[in-house]
């Protein structure tokens, strides 16, 4: 295996380009080195994508926030106006793996691995995220929501890599939050993930609302009907609990060595249900923040 | 020699926390453990595993990797010689190095997933790898069976076709590789006397050991026969004996000598590796080193059984135990000899019964050969006779320390597993558990508090030390037992504290094979206690040596000197200036040369020590997520000699144990093939799912230690699990009887009682 | 193909060495450099023995080629002791006993460091959670987290 470090997009995409199915991207590599490890993938050549520039760094404009699809987990954590702005997504992306890990991990990789339980694709998904893309036939931007499409099958095309991905200024009212569950309380594939966004009123009316689940279907799915659960009305118990059982009726999950499906189908909901309260707590405390900094 | 006492004489050393003489160079990188070590022109080997569950070798085919550029030798079944069914026990486990042999590689046949088929020796590791693509293995795959209830079924598969018993003579066919029963009494008859009898049946899945570093060897055979092997295992004499026996080499030929260990808990009492480096060495004429994955570490080294246990006892109203019996499966793996026998000793032993009995059975099953993991075989033992106890006090509303303080163990009472017990602090333990302010402390709701309790054995068995007075008067001591947690510190105090010197003045090292007289593995939690009292023995000698010398050089009887504050004096003439180890040392060409001494035997008066747990547990009830939030552990030490290291085998017991109740298990797949081989997924504790685990240390002398010492390092992983366990219950109302309490597993419990 | 020439820093010396494209930073500082100071536990990033610092950042060295390293500053436990003189977390693992084995030894030290670098105050939690990607199987972590507290303590009266 050959390895190489393109310092552009051209030159990155000229080399998969030429290597067709025998080369593999890598950003982090903290599951492409592991499958070399364990032979699940031999590719004769990697394509280190961490030293071009339009993959690196975070930049918060006024329109919203582009995250470069290399830029790891900790610098992410870092970045304060993106966790102002977007607690959720921030939270699942330091969810991936160990603080070794956060020191390499990408969303980029999170999303291209392809695992139905990555951390940060529900909150993405959630947070409506688009990724740009771009490859031997140019550049295109797709919703988060559409990249994956089955364990490990991605809607790429060949020779094609996620560059980065746009998040807008939060509107007000925003609020968006994600829960896993996971044996342990740190080193684990979730179980289960869910990711919230939410916007209400001031008057606490809920206007929007999305969720997206992972690891409770063959790809993370958006669960338009739990969303729905929430719509136009302020959300109380009664309401939450009808988010959480569409979310668990909307769970097709497997039985495997890390729980069943019983337990996933159940927990789908609790967790939705967890962060559609977290992603409204912090609505409303936006709301509170503007009332009090006016 | 005699045992001196210490009763009354003041201690300098023992009970206080010095910097362990290893200390530093394991914070700067500088220890070398098993892979540590390199070779010029050395080879790098790698062994080719078995891909199913249960098959018949028909052939093995290694041309095409015998002519890859770069491979040097590759050995299969065939090179190695036929062993004699021969028992060996120099481990935790009963061995017999025929089956050892065939674990080591296999034979005909393949009795696991990971079984070692073959091994190869490459200029580089990648090209070893490489080669193991291209040796052909010609498989007649044969049902297999993964469990207890499928392996003693009518019509099982059988794992052996040809197994003989304990004295050589072939059985009838079955999966019952051993079958063993021990006891007192009338348990049967007994039952029927009592007021309650609680009766519930067990299971618990296999689990690793998990230490961090992965088994590793450099072996070098020169063209003359003699052959040296790096590794790091818990006894390099194990290494030594059993890969002299499998390869049919002469004990004196081979040298092992001891790397630092990077984790062992009984699973480094075999060996796995070691043979093949050597029989690839001798085929290539050059060092091969072995290191395993972490994939090959859980596929095939020793996971601790899976069980089955069945736990019986029956009481008095007031709560007095009448009877108990015990029914206990262990899965051995592929070859015989689980820790079936352990368990059956352990399990009845906390408590005073009039009428004991147990049964265990060591079953064979297609999975890796179990292997010793601390305290063999009595932590899936407690778990049952625990959560047993737990159910008479409930049912019984009796305190449950109340409880086994009633029925607890003490000096002069027969113990289930034969002899009467001495001197032990099991009551003590409880009375401190019962006193403690965690006991008594507030919950909150979905939380729970558990109490359980354990022992385990201290072994003696064989070892040896040298110590020698060096010519500045500082002491060399060296033993022959890899330190796994700190025994060279203990060892120094001790040796301190005979001589009456600093602590810094005494130096300890791990000899080889070749410097220093034979040793039983690190474990039995003996290195303290056992090669501990030879350090002591090995001191006295040289201290009455020192006095013979100093009275020759005052000319005057040697029984008017006597040893006190690191000098030597006579005992009726405060005029004569006593003479210190370094004036002794120097002029001992003059008076008989080096002093030095070596202790050997095999040591008798084990202890026992006894572990009660505190636990409290919050439970998740949507999720069934159990968090450990409070913990206290407290254990009968006899005599802490370095009370940091006795509370971290406390603490650290405490964790494997947690780990091995709420989420450790090997899951396997139909196949036989294990899904979670790695740390991912086998989900060892990490920081931040435990809280502090206060240990409180007892301290009831073993009266048959010089110090006082008792082992400390197995008895803390009994008590865990049942204590968790207990917790999970008092929180919830639910009873399990199934590990590990994972979420699925307890979401599912509590919703099929809502 | 022939093999490839890095040029890097590691622990404070500038270091060139070859590798094969494949091999991980851990492949070359162990079997290449014999810097032997850094261990491997798994080689799948899960336990936290190989833990190195990548300009800074805590890594996993079995999670990055060693042709990465080009141009990076490595740091490893062999680089933390400044001749004789331990490092605070070096010398209160000892007071401590925060050792029983020793392998994780190094690669805890390592997170450490990075943890307290940018967080000198940490909580038990915050050191829990920090330390969750090095797995010691001996100690039950207690007195390695009384330890980093214990160091971070110190390290924040010898800066007041």
């Amino acid at each position: 295996m050959e390895y190489a470090s393109p310092r552009s997009l051209d030159e990155a995409i000229g080399l998969l380009s030429q290597a067709g199915v025998d080369a593999r991207p890598m950003a982090g590599g903290t599951d492409l080195l592991v499958q070399l490890r364990t032979g699940a993938r031999r590719p004769e050549l990697l394509v280190d994508l961490k030293q071009i520039p339009g993959l690196c760094g975070i930049d918060c404009g006024s329109q919203g926030f582009r995250i470069g699809a290399a830029v790891s987990g900790a610098e992410i954590g870092e970045c304060l106006p993106l966790r102002e702005a977007w607690p959720g997504v921030v939270e699942a992306a330091e969810l991936i793996g160990s603080t070794q890990i956060q020191g390499r991990a990408s969303l980029g990789g999170n999303l291209c691995n392809a695992s139905p339980a990555a951390d940060s694709v529900p909150a993405l998904i959630a947070a409506g995220a688009v990724c740009t893309l771009i490859g031997p036939a140019g550049r295109r931007e797709v919703p988060v929501d559409d990249i994956v499409r089955g364990p490990g099958e991605t809607a790429l095309g060949e020779a094609e890599i996620i560059v980065d991905f746009r998040l807008p200024r939060p509107q007000d009212g925003t609020g968006d939050a994600y829960q896993r569950m996971i044996p342990r309380t740190e080193m684990d594939i979730a179980i289960v993930g869910a990711g919230v966004s939410v916007r209400v009123a001031e008057s606490g009316e809920c206007l929007a609302c999305r969720v997206a689940l992972g690891a409770v279907a063959a790809r993370p799915i958006r669960v338009d009907e739990a969303a729905a659960a929430l719509m136009g009305r302020r959300p109380d118990s009664e309401a939450l609990e009808e988010l959480a059982a569409r979310a668990s009726a909307a769970a097709d999950p497997i039985d495997d060595k890390r729980g069943t499906r019983a337990y996933r189908t159940r927990v789908a909901g609790v967790l939705a249900r967890r962060a559609a309260e977290e992603a409204l707590r912090r609505a409303g405390d936006r709301w509170a923040a503007r009332s009090q900094s006016s | 020699m005699s045992e001196k006492s210490t009763e009354g004489r003041p201690l300098k050393w023992v009970g206080t926390r010095p910097v362990r003489p290893d200390g530093v160079e394991k914070v700067t990188g500088r220890a070398r453990y098993g892979a540590d070590f390199a070779r010029p022109d050395m080879l790098w080997g790698h062994v080719l595993r078995s891909p199913h569950a249960h098959a018949r070798i028909r052939r093995i085919d290694v041309r095409r990797a015998l002519e890859l550029d770069g491979v040097k030798a590759i050995v299969t079944g065939d090179d190695l010689p036929e062993i004699a069914s021969e028992q060996a026990f120099v481990g935790e486990e009963p061995t017999d190095y025929r089956m050892l042999s065939q674990n080591v590689l296999a034979r005909g046949k393949v009795g696991y997933v990971g079984h070692a088929v073959a091994a190869v020796a490459a200029t580089t590791s990648a090209v070893a790898e490489e080669a193991l693509r291209l040796i052909e293995v010609d498989y007649e795959i044969l049902p297999h069976v993964l469990d207890v209830l499928s392996a003693t079924a009518d019509d099982a598969p059988l794992v052996h076709d040809d197994l003989c018993d304990r004295k050589g003579v072939k059985k009838n066919p079955s999966n019952i590789a051993n079958e063993i029963e021990m006891g007192h009494g009338d348990p049967e008859a007994a039952f029927t006397n009592a007021d309650v009898v609680v009766d519930r049946s067990f299971t618990t899945q296999a689990v690793h050991q998990g230490y961090i570093e992965p088994h590793a060897c450099l072996a070098e055979a020169g063209p003359d026969g003699q052959v040296t092997i790096w590794c790091s295992s818990q006894g390099q004499f194990m290494v030594r004996g059993y890969t002299a026996k499998l390869l049919g080499l002469d004990l004196a030929q081979v040298r092992v000598v001891p790397a630092e260990i990077g984790g062992g808990f009984g699973g480094k009492t075999t060996v796995y590796l070691e043979p093949l480096a050597v029989a690839l060495s001798q085929r290539s004429g050059r060092p091969v080193k072995m290191v395993m994955s972490r994939e090959e570490v859980f596929r095939a080294t020793g996971p601790a059984s899976a069980t089955r246990i069945r736990v019986k006892i029956g009481a008095t109203k007031e709560g007095q135990f009448l009877a108990g019996e015990a029914w206990l499966d262990y899965e051995a793996g592929a070859f015989p000899g689980s820790s079936v026998a352990a368990g059956s000793m352990t399990i009845f032993a906390p408590y005073a019964f009039e009428h004991a009995r147990s049964h265990g059975r060591d079953i064979l099953v297609n999975k890796p050969k179990s292997a010793a993991y601390r305290a063999p075989g009595a932590p899936m033992a407690a778990f049952a006779v625990e959560s047993v106890v737990d159910d008479l006090a409930r049912q019984l509303e009796i305190d449950p320390i109340d409880l086994r303080l009633q029925n607890a163990a003490r000096e002069g009472v027969q113990s289930s597993f034969g002899p009467r017990y001495k001197r032990i602090g099991f009551v003590e333990t409880l009375q401190a558990a019962q006193e403690h302010p965690h006991y008594d402390a507030p919950l909150q709701p979905n939380q729970g508090r558990g109490v359980a309790a354990g022992m385990w054995f201290n072994a003696g068995l064989q070892s040896s030390a040298a110590v020698m007075v060096n010519a500045d008067g500082s002491v060399s001591v060296i033993s022959g037992n890899p330190d796994i947690g700190g025994s060279r510190a203990s060892l120094a105090m001790m040796a301190a504290e005979e001589f009456g010197i600093e602590y810094e003045k005494v130096g300890v090292r791990i000899g080889d094979t070749a410097s220093v007289g034979y040793n039983d593995v690190t474990g039995g939690s003996r290195v303290t206690l056992a090669t501990g009292k030879m350090v002591v023995e090995a001191s006295q000698e040289v201290i009455s040596q020192l006095c013979e010398r100093a009275a020759k050089v005052w000319d005057v009887d040697v029984k008017r000197v006597h040893w006190a504050d690191g000098k030597a004096k006579v005992l009726d003439d405060e005029a004569i200036e006593p003479l210190g180890l370094a004036e002794i040392a120097t002029g001992a060409a003059r008076t008989g040369g080096p002093i030095q001494a070596i202790a050997s035997g095999s040591v008798r008066g084990v202890g026992m020590s006894f572990g009660v747990h505190l636990c409290d547990v919050e439970v998740d009830p949507e999720t069934g997520k159990v968090d450990v939030i409070r913990y206290t552990a407290f254990q009968d030490a006899g005599r802490a000699i370095h009370p940091s290291y006795v509370e971290g085998q406390i603490q650290g017991g405490a964790a494997q144990g947690i780990g091995w109740a709420l989420n450790e298990e090997y899951v396997f797949d139909d196949s036989g093939r294990l899904e979670n081989s790695g740390f991912l997924d086998y989900r060892m504790p990490v920081a931040s799912d435990l809280p502090m685990i206060d240990a409180v240390i007892i301290e009831v002398p073993n009266p048959d230690h010089p110090y006082g010492v008792r082992g400390v390092g197995e008895a803390p992983i009994v008590p865990p699990i049942p204590a968790v366990v207990n917790a999970l219950r008092a929180a919830t109302g639910v009873c399990f009887s199934d590990l590990p309490v994972s979420p699925p597993r307890v979401l599912e419990a509590l919703d099929a009682v809502s | 193909m022939s093999k490839r020439h890095v040029t890097t820093t590691i622990d404070g010396e500038g270091r060139e060495f070859l590798c094969e494209d494949w091999q991980t930073l851990l492949d070359v500082l162990r079997d290449v450099l014999m810097k032997t100071g850094t261990k491997e536990g798994c080689g799948t990033g899960d336990c936290g023995a190989c833990s190195v610092l990548l300009d800074g950042r805590l890594v996993c060295s079995c999670l990055m080629l060693a042709a990465e390293a080009e141009g990076r500053v490595i740091e490893t436990v062999e680089g933390m002791a400044e001749g004789d003189r331990l490092h605070p977390l070096q010398q209160h693992f000892l007071q401590e006993a925060a050792l029983q084995c020793g392998i994780c030894t190094p690669g805890f030290l390592v997170a450490a460091r990075a943890l307290l670098a940018q967080n000198p105050d940490p909580s038990e939690r915050e050191v829990r959670f920090w330390l969750a990607g090095n797995l010691c199987r001996c100690t039950g972590y207690d007195k390695i987290v009384r330890a980093v507290l214990a160091a971070a303590a110190e390290m924040r009266g010898a800066e007041a």
